[in-house]
């Protein structure tokens, strides 16, 4: 299991689809492709991890990493994830104060607290 | 002996064979289901901390995983041979609390914080890796994840290397009739 990625705007965010396993071996090509976005002026990320298998602290690392990034242009840098296995890790870091977790993309999109 | 034993060459992607290698063993060994996520992913972060510190400090070792069936547990070590440097301290990582990381009795000194003063991050940065990237550190980030998620973790290292010794409590054998 690799990993996937695919992105697509949703008006002024830009929705990030990771899929697959975020690990020490992947998680590069998640960074790329933040740093990448970053880059090209897309600062509203929503990054959907609907369709992760498995993350670890590399991953986690990589979206701390991203969150700096967007934060250094007024930015902001959204999560969306269901999966108890996979939040259970942000709350084990104590990242669940540090990242917003929303239930869906629609609702990601939409929030601007 | 261990129940299995693997050795791998100190790269990123072998953790993921790791990972697959460990939660079959642990599954056959009777961890409960529910802990097996827990497994897989303690598991990796130890291979990849093991995997950061080989390439940081050009071992040209494989990393070890050994993982045990006793009557009623399973336990899982995962050994580098990477120098560490005396250090003072228990497992320290990213403000969460060492949990169950007690200083080890065992002949190979106090429990050992890797990053002794230093930030997380600082230490088990691969070669290649930008000093920009040190911001997204993962080394000790790896070990608190350990810490929050085992409740028998310990971790202990000298100058030759160290060893991350994880359990977890095994179902008993079905009854019978």
């Amino acid at each position: 299991m690799d990993l996937s990625l695919s992105t697509r705007t949703v008006g002024d965010r830009t929705i990030v689809e990771v899929g697959g396993e975020i690990d020490v071996y992947t998680a590069p090509k998640l960074r790329e492709q933040l740093v990448e976005l970053v880059n090209d002026g897309s600062y509203h990320l929503v990054v959907d991890m609907e369709h992760v298998d498995f993350l670890d602290s590399t991953g986690l690392g990589v979206l701390v990493g991203g969150l700096k990034r967007v934060r250094a242009h007024e930015g902001s840098l959204r999560l969306v994830c269901n999966q108890e296995r996979i939040l259970k890790i942000f709350r084990i870091t104590g990242l669940t104060k540090v990242f917003p977790i929303h239930t869906s993309v629609d609702e990601a999109v939409a929030a601007t607290d | 002996m261990a129940t299995v034993e693997l050795l791998f060459s100190a790269l990123p992607e072998h953790v993921r064979t790791a990972r697959l290698v460990a939660a079959a063993v642990a599954r056959r060994a009777g961890v409960d289901e529910a802990v097996l996520d827990e497994v897989r992913l303690a598991v990796g972060e130890a291979c990849t901390r093991a995997v950061g510190l080989h390439m940081s400090h050009g071992v040209d070792a494989p990393v070890r995983v050994a993982l045990i069936e006793d009557e009623k547990k399973f336990s899982i070590e995962v050994g580098d041979d990477a120098p560490h440097p005396r250090a003072s301290g228990a497992v320290s990582g990213a403000g969460v609390p060492p949990v169950g990381a007690e200083p080890s009795e065992n002949g190979h000194g106090p429990a050992e914080s890797e990053g002794g003063a230093l930030p997380p991050g600082a230490r088990g940065t691969a070669p290649g890796q930008s000093a920009a990237e040190e911001d997204e550190g993962d080394g000790e980030m790896g070990l608190a994840v350990i810490s929050g998620l085992v409740d028998d973790v310990e971790v202990s290292a000298d100058e030759n290397g160290g060893v991350i010794r994880m359990s977890w409590p095994t179902a008993p054998e079905p009854v019978l009739p």
